[in-house]
């Protein structure tokens, strides 16, 4: 059977039927709450209509998965300081270019004549780089632990010396820990992130067994991974604790994760806090770069100033409540009046991995009705 | 972001690859594993393989999936406690 065909029989009808029907028909044993915390599961899961075909007693929420949303207003306006020098090229994910930071967003800096691209790979920001040694190119570096591997192998490939980064990593094992501890005895599992997780594999999230005796599911990203995982924790609920967590997305992610990914990692990266837009700080969430790879820092390289009174949520938006799973999008007075996808007001909107935009895109997607 | 492609590595010079899928060839690097062989397929996140992908555990899956599923039932249990 070759490659392709396995990998497209994971969105077989006919396989999926069945799952559905085994989880809309599930007898949920006391009222439970999972959270995913992956921009792209919530895509997934308001596109498939899952939401829909949930048992009653079931709430699925989105938390703070998608690192665009949660980059700091005060990193995008780094960003744009260094933009607005004459020397500068600032080289980006191309779902950072219409996030709002206080007041303006790269792409507004772009309309307003500052050399601001729009790149797929570190690897292109670096080739720039290589193309216009008169310049400096700062890439903007944002992401989990599934893109600081790139951008460590990036940064270990002796890249020219007119490249720099501007560091805005985040890590997702302290914000589950920051979200059990915030509200302990409401989550009662997580959907785990499946590309994140290939790099920290299941031993990654072992202290939800041995700290908080929750659940948690690395799952895929197909409506039958998403469906099985939560069925598997509605499982879980049922038989009681312990709890464990559980590896549904062999085919990618290995037990202990992708050690090599993680090598290239450290050597450039070290755990320090981090800001989460719309959060605050959560303890040793984020990446910094080590003292030996400072000179790759933009912040210091360019002599930076920042803005910290850079305001994250605008008045009347309520993004830090949906990226924390308090609020639904629907619960925004602004959601799909004021702000919409090509008029956003927050980051959530903006962002093809933001919560608000899942649900706005797939707003009038229902799982049809069936056996 | 989060959207890693499967593809297919058709062409390696050390860390430098060719990798195809869909009709579409695209450069990628290897930094991040080690082992990889013209034929492998992998995931492919900002242009760079971020894990191998194993056909044989798919296909255990999808197994496990219809002999579960299909039977009515509602739990998975394997030998790995999965």
């Amino acid at each position: 059977m070759s490659q392709n065909n396995v990998l497209d029989s994971f969105h077989d009808p006919a396989i999926a039927g069945p799952l559905a029907a085994a989880l809309r028909t599930y007898a949920v044993p006391r009222p439970v709450r999972f959270m995913h915390v992956c921009g792209t599961h919530e895509h997934a899961i308001a596109r498939a209509g899952i939401r829909g075909a949930l048992p009653a007693g079931l709430r699925l929420v989105a938390g703070p998965g998608c690192p665009v949303c949660v980059c700091p207003a005060a990193d995008i306006d780094l960003a744009i300081e260094a933009a607005r020098r004459e020397d500068v090229i600032v080289a980006t994910f191309g779902d950072m270019f219409r996030v709002p930071s206080s007041e303006r967003s790269l792409e507004e800096m772009k309309a307003a004549g500052c050399d601001i691209r729009i790149v797929y790979s570190p690897m292109d920001a670096v080739r720039i780089a290589h193309e216009h040694p008169e310049r400096e190119v700062v890439f903007m570096a944002v992401g989990f632990e599934t893109t600081a591997g790139p951008i460590a192998a990036a940064l270990s490939g002796n890249p020219p010396p007119n490249f720099s980064i501007m560091p805005s990593l985040r890590l997702i094992p302290p914000a589950l820990t920051f979200l059990l501890e915030r509200d302990s005895g409401s989550l009662d599992g997580f959907l785990l992130p499946g590309h994140v997780s290939t790099v920290l594999g299941r031993d990654g999230y072992l202290f939800l067994e041995r700290r908080y005796n929750v659940p948690g599911v690395i799952a895929g990203f197909e409506p039958i991974d998403i469906i099985r995982a939560i069925l598997e924790l509605l499982s879980q609920a049922t038989a009681g604790p312990p709890y464990r967590v559980v590896n549904q997305y062999r085919r990618i992610v290995s037990e202990g994760g992708n050690e090599k990914a993680r090598r290239v990692i450290d050597r450039v990266f070290e755990v320090c806090d981090a800001t989460w837009r719309g959060i605050g700080v959560i303890p040793s969430s984020g990446l910094a770069l080590r003292e030996s790879c400072r000179h790759l820092d933009a912040r210091i390289k360019l002599g930076l100033e920042g803005n910290p009174g850079a305001i994250d949520v605008p008045p009347g938006c309520i993004c830090h409540e949906v990226i924390l799973g308090d609020a639904e999008p629907e619960k925004c007075p602004l959601f799909g009046t004021r702000c919409m996808p090509r008029n956003p007001q927050g980051p959530c909107m903006v962002s093809s991995e933001g919560t608000c935009r899942a649900r706005y895109q797939y707003r009038t997607i229902k799982l049809p009705e069936g056996k | 972001m989060c959207l890693g492609i499967p593809m297919k590595i058709v062409e390696r010079d050390g860390n430098d690859a060719v990798a195809e899928a869909g009709g579409i060839r695209k450069n990628v690097r290897l930094d991040l594993l080690d082992d990889v062989r013209i034929g492998d397929y992998v995931l492919i996140h900002t242009g760079y393989a971020i894990e191998t992908i194993d056909e044989g555990e798919a296909l255990e899956t999808l197994e496990l999936i219809k002999k579960v599923y299909r039977a009515g039932m509602t739990h998975e249990v394997d030998d790995n406690g999965e």
